[in-house]
């Protein structure tokens, strides 16, 4: 269980992170959302006490984080898979974590073999790693522990397909066997398959929350029509909460059969109507946090 | 029964199943773990000073550079000259330089090379990481200074043997301390700026203008201007610890100046930078 209490963190003038508060329990993968610079890692940095927040604070099974004795026992923690030393090997920075943690040294074999680093790959320098091997090694001292949470930064970057799928499957696998799970990433597909709670993150401030169901039933119904004002006024007046979706496209807090009722008695053309659950979480996604891009706000470049 | 290609696929449950007790042994899972010794996080701290290429070559040059420097003075020194002073003062200077970047690395490494993200993710503690960095570092530089000075024996007894003159044993054991001594204080400088800077290259700098920079400044200060020679010996740390070469020199009044500017150029910067240190972001 990691609970984020109302953590701020302002550098000068620039407030990263604003009353930032979530819960990622036990049993669930939690997945935290969000585009590049939203405060993820700073996020994830507070949690393992590594940044100093300003205020606020955050707790992992009910202590902070440096109040646990043996905090790699009880917490596996990945935030940058390239902040290794280049001229170690892989086997040598497990064998630190391991003797650091004081756990068998059989583990270090173990872990090698749950990640899928060969021997020989293991023998060479992190330096020679591909950022693939480099995940893997991250995700390797993170479990050699056997802690009950997981708290991984963007893990699934630089993995193939094939490593994306075996990242999936032992997070899932993890979290059914009670682990907790945070893991953050800008890939909204990523999150969508493996998470079951989803925490949104934009501009330093939680845009939503949640079921990752229930997010997505709060997602409404995207309609799209070449009459998008006219479509707009209607449900206005009908009073159903609508927002622009492309130059086309309204999403409506409403189920489609109203929307449809609505559109009908308007007399507006529609060319398509649909939950927008099937449109993914991408569209929600992006239009959660369309504010907070940086691709849309000239003011974004501040962060 | 269809018998299509069957596509094995791998049971992820099986894969977890060999390395975590995750809700397979709920019983036996500890609900509590013993805080990590400082021994443990002390030889870890060791090992780390040992086990890349560079940190490895690094150590052992002291190796090589005493060597070395053994071998310069019995092929170029005067037969006179072959004493054992000779030979500390040659193994002496590279110490001087290694010994410092030794204890700098150990430290601004974490940084630079940002193993920080996972050694202080390990042992949140920093204070007690930073604290066996010092032990570790000081007893690599104890160690080495003997080792040094058992090569320099071993160059004087044959040196002499080879010039044909009696071996001269004339660094008394007091001396030696002092020595070792003032190698110690010049790797607690290094340290120091390591912690203050946290950067590899900006700290080594730093230790080179502390060492060698300022000390050039401050005898031309001494030299031309009377009343700082009057009161050099309150504010000059290096040029006290001169001093420890020659023991024999060392009053009363000398450990108090060298107690004194240790205290202004050493402790407080280090515990500025201890301070900062706790404080800041490690990313």
């Amino acid at each position: 269980m990691i609970e984020v209490t109302s953590v701020s963190m302002r550098y000068g003038a620039f407030q990263a992170l604003d009353d930032v508060s979530f819960t990622a329990r036990p049993g669930r993968v939690t997945g935290f959302l969000g585009p590049n610079g939203a405060g993820k890692s700073t996020t994830m940095r507070v949690v393992v006490g590594l940044t100093p927040p300003t205020a606020g604070y955050a707790t992992v099974g009910g202590r902070r984080y440096a109040d646990l004795p043996n905090p790699g026992r009880e917490v596996g923690v990945l935030l940058d898979a390239s902040a290794q030393h280049a001229g170690r090997t892989g086997r040598e920075v497990l064998t630190i974590a391991q003797r650091t943690l004081g756990v068998p040294a059989g583990r270090v074999e173990a872990m090698l073999d749950l990640v899928s680093l060969t021997r020989a790959e293991a023998g060479r320098r992190v330096r020679n790693y591909s950022l693939g091997m480099r995940q893997r090694l991250g995700i390797a001292t993170a479990l050699i522990g056997d802690p009950s949470v997981l708290i991984l930064d963007e893990p699934a970057n630089g993995l193939d397909p094939a490593g994306i799928r075996w990242m999936r499957d032992l997070l899932r696998d993890y979290a059914d066997r009670g682990g907790t799970v945070l893991l953050s990433s800008h890939l909204l597909h990523e999150i969508e398959v493996v998470a079951d709670d989803l925490v949104v993150i934009g501009h330093g401030r939680i845009i939503a929350q949640g079921a990752k169901e229930e997010l997505l039933a709060a997602a409404g119904t995207l309609v799209r029509t070449p009459e998008v004002a006219t479509l707009a006024q209607a449900l206005a007046d009908a009073g159903l909460v609508a927002h622009a979706c492309g130059p086309d496209a309204l999403r409506v807090e409403g189920d489609p059969r109203h929307v449809g009722l609505v559109a009908l008695t308007a007399g507006v053309p529609l060319e398509e109507l649909r939950p927008a659950e099937g449109a993914g979480l991408e569209e929600m996604f992006l239009e959660l946090t369309s504010d907070s891009q940086r691709d849309t706000t000239p003011e974004g470049a501040a962060a | 029964m269809t018998t299509s290609t069957t596509v094995p696929v791998p049971s992820t449950r099986t894969t977890l199943d060999h390395v975590s007790t995750l809700g397979r042994d709920a019983a036996t899972r500890p609900t509590a773990y013993a805080p990590i010794p400082f021994g443990r996080i002390l030889r870890i701290e060791l090992r780390k000073m040992f086990d890349t290429r560079s940190g490895f070559w690094l150590l052992a040059s002291i190796g090589i550079t005493s060597i070395l420097a053994t071998a310069a003075v019995i092929a170029f020194a005067p037969d006179s000259s072959i004493t054992y002073e000779a030979f500390g003062t040659a193994i002496g200077f590279p110490m001087s330089v290694l010994l410092p970047v030794i204890a700098i690395l150990s430290v601004t490494s974490e940084w630079s090379q940002r193993t920080g993200l996972t050694t202080f993710t390990l042992v949140p503690n920093r204070s007690r990481v930073i604290g066996a960095k010092l032990v570790a570092s000081v007893a690599v530089g104890v160690v080495s200074m003997l080792l040094a000075f058992g090569i320099g024996a071993v160059g004087n007894v044959v040196g002499s043997a080879i010039a044909g003159v009696d071996t001269t044993w004339n660094i008394s054991f007091v001396q030696l301390g002092t020595i070792i001594l003032a190698n110690v204080l010049g790797l607690l400088t290094g340290f120091m700026l390591g912690i203050l800077i946290r950067s590899s290259a900006g700290a080594i700098v730093g230790y080179f203008v502390y060492s060698f920079v300022l000390p050039t400044l401050t005898s031309i200060l001494a030299a031309s201007q009377h009343w700082f020679s009057d009161i050099r010996h309150w504010v000059d740390f290096q040029d006290n610890q001169t001093a420890l070469f020659d023991a024999t020199a060392m009053r009363a009044a000398d450990w108090g100046y060298l107690a004194v500017t240790g205290l202004v150029w050493l402790v407080l910067p280090l515990a500025v930078g201890l301070w900062t240190m706790r404080r800041s972001e490690v990313k």
